[in-house]
């Protein structure tokens, strides 16, 4: 027997004991808007209420943390009284859908958290996932959502740095798009999103409110299906333009003083922003939707409070300022209504008129959605990809024209197609952009840096999550530590799919217990993110993709590392050692068509000493370029470090690993650095203190890349042809 | 000597050219909003790249109205220097202080690149500091960059001199190869009839620091400050 108020629940995508819960909360049956409040803020997107207790298990505190998980973005110190504000978030079902707004809105979300702290956005960063360029659908996705963010970020003024696009099968009906922001703040402007002082008054500003982006928040709370594509109108429009006049509004704002709190309008719109300040500032918001500036006619109230239409955000100013507040707004041709006011009550009124239409809880709503503790078990064909056996892959005799194969695949080809979209050096901060292992900002008024860089190794995650996981923070702290610069905190997104699925929740649950693991091992604290499930199509699920936002600090500008190797003759060294690993390697992809085998082992005591080393030697001066091993191997890296610095490079290998693995062996840990032939042994040295194993493996120079192992040449290639597949890989795909 | 540069709702170049101006050739420099009216008291202009007005319409198209504009106009009537770069570009076309219009790049993709510009004309006061041929790399970040006029007036201004810097290879040939948005006859800096107004889609601004890529772009902003000094110098003596 269905119990009462079932139907209503299921009609906002409640389960039944959610319902019953929220009868206790409230204290009787809730009225229809006040349903659909909760059926908003209770989706997986607002709630967390399945990832939640997991996140638990991630280090978030340590000395330079300022703002850790739970606001709108993280904060962690760089010193000088600086801060960097960070975060990364989903925007994966509206950019399956609708690929430009999708992405154009994902961007445009990101950089409101960011602002609302009070910080001036000065970097983006993205994650892209497609399927196969061979379809014309993924390239038309691929080219919209390069597109949405373009435009989006170009008009706003904010530079985008870095970034990393990766392609699979398993994201051919659901693309992934992750934008990450960052802000940096003198430590005491911060702002927070938090509703305090009885009779304050609440003021929406930005934007009018429309039917767009309707129940966003549910719809990404569901598997995709083909009716998705129906849903159009819970995909919100963006306007950078309008969004650019708000951030000038709000610093603008922010110098004077006010301002108590403020949020922006995210998923699930007004409502998340009333309840979500009022729940922090342990208050009650008392509003009037009449009061809210329209861009439609006939709206009901409940459309007006889960509209999530762009470029709005909710002030909270100190009672008798609100014309200080309007007259800064109007400069910019901007709204801004007192919308209602902050009670002492806890609760969430909401008025149409002189009417009450809805009043629950704050706290409820915002905090107080029961957590789900779903099943997890281990996939029954876990076991089958890691079956996989390489002594009957046939040991061919062309290995050059299999590292050219490797550059032209698309997740390892330049990306250049794709940033060349992107105006990477706007405010002109950009002092290593786009194309190397990590981007680096100079701090306005300093000598210090900062380092940037995302990365998610889906393939290893796949395989083994929890090692994928972490190899997702091990090889973010890695690109970070190539460019010069001190990993100190990162925000994640986590991809996933069903997680009602017990296959699925054991893939995310594997996957935060190896983040975590590598978080504490490494020193590097999560100070916010995202999860985004139900990242599914029919019966297939993406693979598990976290996706890791690091930032790092760069003490000193005068020594910073590009991935290209230095002026001819440095001599190559390899820090760190190679295994016969090759599990999860794009090479078995390319050799056998699948993603397969064990991942290769990551020691993260040896990857921290390797990091050490690498950093030490870029500090003292010695090393001239640094480059990891990750995507392709070795050889790739290698290739890479020769096309980006226009040079050619005669190496030897150790002997005694068979050469597939030698060459395109994905294990961690490696880095390749170029240093001056007088520098050598300073390095050396530094690596006998450390204990870290160093191979020295030629010198640059020339115009071809050889690779000698035991005398007998495996490579040899003139580096203008590995360049011209490496760099013609995707525009060649994508002019189709 | 003291710089404006004008600051319209959607403006976001304008920091890197104050910096430019202010931290690297150490000048006296003021944003000034759109609203305003007044330039008294100031000897160049800087137009600044950016998507004024969200580039709604076509870029600078809206901008071209804002009051500031009506003031940037006199300013130039009177011999005033003002340098447009990028959107500050599209705005001067779209206010008839230069010829000719910016549209879509060829490719109908934006483009942020670092590309080599060859000087043709050094005996302007936005170039003065070039040698005659000097090949630049300058930063280029624009998604209407294309730069069109029609046979007649383009022969006008190669005649006189108004092409100020052209797309090239790294060694200085002009060709199509190395036209990365498709405009005529590769051109990507010009200046008005009287010499006091320039356009160009490059950024000098953003080429002002090693650190940061390169220092290119301080032969075109220093040209227009000995310009000023010789200015300031002439009145003096007057």
């Amino acid at each position: 027997m269905k119990l009462p108020g079932a139907e209503r629940a299921a009609r906002v995508g409640l389960t039944d004991a959610e319902y019953a819960r929220i009868v206790e909360l409230v204290g009787r049956e809730p009225g229809d808007l006040e349903l659909d409040l909760f059926g908003v803020m209770w989706s997986e997107h607002c709630s967390y209420k399945t990832s939640r207790p997991l996140l638990r298990l991630f280090p978030t505190t340590g000395a330079a943390v300022l703002q850790g998980p739970g606001e709108n973005a993280g904060i962690v110190d760089i010193g000088d009284g600086l801060a960097v504000v960070m975060k990364v978030e989903s925007h994966n079902h509206p950019s399956a859908v609708e690929p430009y707004q999708g992405a154009a809105t994902g961007s445009g979300g990101i950089i409101r958290d960011i602002f609302t702290m009070g910080a001036r956005p000065v970097a983006m960063l993205d994650s892209l996932r497609f399927g196969d360029l061979g379809e014309a659908r993924q390239r038309s996705l691929f080219r919209g959502v390069v597109k949405g963010i373009g435009d989006y970020d170009n008009c706003m003024g904010i530079p985008t740095v870095a970034g990393e696009v990766g392609f699979d099968d398993s994201y051919t009906g659901n693309c992934l798009v992750n934008a990450m922001c960052v802000g940096i703040i003198r430590h005491g402007d911060i702002k927070r999103g938090a509703a305090t002082g009885v009779g304050n008054p609440v003021i929406l500003v930005g934007a009018t409110t429309g039917r767009d982006g309707m129940g966003g928040a549910s719809f990404a709370s569901v598997d995709l299906t083909a009716a998705s594509q129906e849903r159009k109108s819970a995909v919100q429009v963006g306007d950078p333009f309008l969004e650019k006049l708000l951030l000038e509004a709000c610093l603008e704002l922010f110098r004077t003083d006010a301002v108590v709190g403020i949020q922006d309008l995210g998923a699930a719109g007004l409502t998340s922003a009333s309840c979500e300040t009022a729940a922090r500032g342990g208050m009650g918001i008392d509003l009037d939707v009449a009061l809210v500036p329209r861009r439609e006619d006939g709206m009901v109230p409940a459309e007006v409070m889960i509209s999530e239409s762009q470029e709005r955000m909710l002030v909270i100013a100190r009672q008798g300022r609100e014309e200080d507040v309007q007259r800064i707004f109007d400069k910019w041709g901007l709204n801004a209504a007192v919308i209602g006011r902050v009670t002492d009550d806890g609760m969430l009124t909401i008025r149409n008129g002189d009417v009450v239409v809805g009043q629950v809880p704050a706290k409820a709503l915002a905090e107080q959605a029961p957590l789900r503790h779903p099943e997890a078990v281990r996939p029954a064909w876990q076991g089958d990809l890691l079956d996989l056996d390489v002594t009957r892959l046939q040991q061919q005799d062309d290995w050059t024209g299999t590292l050219t194969a490797l550059l032209g695949t698309p997740t390892i080809a330049s990306k250049e197609w794709v940033y060349r979209q992107y105006d990477s050096v706007v405010r002109t901060n950009t002092v290593i952009g786009p194309g190397s292992d990590a981007a680096v900002l100079r701090v306005d008024g300093t000598d210090h840096g900062i380092a940037l860089t995302i990365d998610g190794p889906g393939r290893m995650c796949l395989l083994d999550p929890a090692t994928g996981a972490a190899m997702a923070v091990a090889e973010a702290a890695r690109n970070l530590v190539c460019s010069g610069a001190k990993p100190l905190a990162l925000t994640d997104c986590l991809n996933f799919g069903n997680p009602e699925k017990p296959e699925v929740f054991w893939q995310f649950s594997q996957a935060v217990v190896g983040m975590s693991d590598a978080c504490r091992k490494l020193g590097i604290p999560v100070i916010g993110g995202n999860v985004s499930f139900y990242n599914e199509t029919g019966a297939s699920a993406i693979v598990p993709t976290p996706v890791v936002g690091m930032v790092g600090v760069v003490e000193d500008l005068a020594h910073i590392c590009r991935q290209g190797f230095g002026e001819p003759g440095s001599v190559v060294v390899l820090l760190g050692a190679n295994t016969d690993e090759l599990g999860g390697s794009e090479y078995i992809r390319l050799a056998t068509g699948r993603t397969a085998g064990r991942v290769p082992l990551l020691d993260l005591e040896r990857e921290k000493e390797v990091q050490e080393l690498c950093l030490a030697g870029i500090r003292r001066g010695l090393v001239r370029s640094a480059h990891d091993v990750s995507d392709g191997g070795l050889s790739v890296t290698l290739a890479e470090s020769c096309i980006s610095g226009q040079t050619g490079a005669d190496c030897s290998l150790p002997a005694g690993i068979r050469p597939d693995a030698l060459l395109f062996g994905e294990a961690p840990s490696r880095i390749v650095v170029s240093v001056g032939a007088g520098d050598l042994q300073a390095l050396v040295d530094v690596a006998g203190e450390m204990g870290v194993p160093l191979a020295v493996l030629g010198t640059t120079g020339g115009t071809l890349l050889n690779i000698n192992v035991s005398g007998k040449s495996l490579v040899h290639a003139p580096v203008v042809d590995l360049a011209a597949a490496w760099s013609g890989s995707l525009p060649r795909l994508m002019s189709v | 000597m003291r710089f404006a540069v004008a600051v319209f709702p959607g403006s976001n170049c304008d920091v890197d050219a104050y910096r430019a101006l202010h931290d690297v050739l150490g000048r006296d420099v003021e944003y000034l909003w759109h609203r305003e009216t007044d330039l008294s008291g100031f000897d160049g202009v800087i137009l600044p790249g950016g998507f004024s007005y969200g580039d709604y319409l076509r870029p600078g198209a809206i901008a071209r109205f804002a009051p500031l504009m009506e003031a940037v106009v006199r300013f130039a009537g009177r011999g005033g220097m003002v340098l447009g770069i990028c959107n500050g570009f599209q705005l001067l076309t779209e206010a008839g202080l230069l010829p000719g219009a910016l549209l879509r790049n060829r490719d109908l993709i934006f483009l942020c690149d670092t590309v080599p510009v060859r000087v043709e004309n050094v005996d302007t006061v936005f170039t003065r500091c070039c040698q005659a041929g000097q090949v630049l790399r300058l930063p280029i970040a624009h998604g209407d960059g294309n730069y069109a006029v029609d046979a007649a007036t383009l022969a006008v201004m190669e005649q006189r001199g108004q092409v100020i810097l052209r797309y090239c290879a790294p060694d200085g040939t002009v060709d199509e190869q190395h036209n990365p948005n498709g405009s005529v006859a590769n051109i990507a800096g010009i200046i008005n009839g009287q010499g006091n107004v320039a356009g160009m889609m490059p950024h000098p601004e953003r080429a002002a620091a090693e650190l940061l890529g390169g220092t290119d772009g301080v032969f075109i902003l220093q040209s227009m400050v000995q310009e000023l000094e010789r200015r300031q110098h002439e009145a003096s003596r007057c």
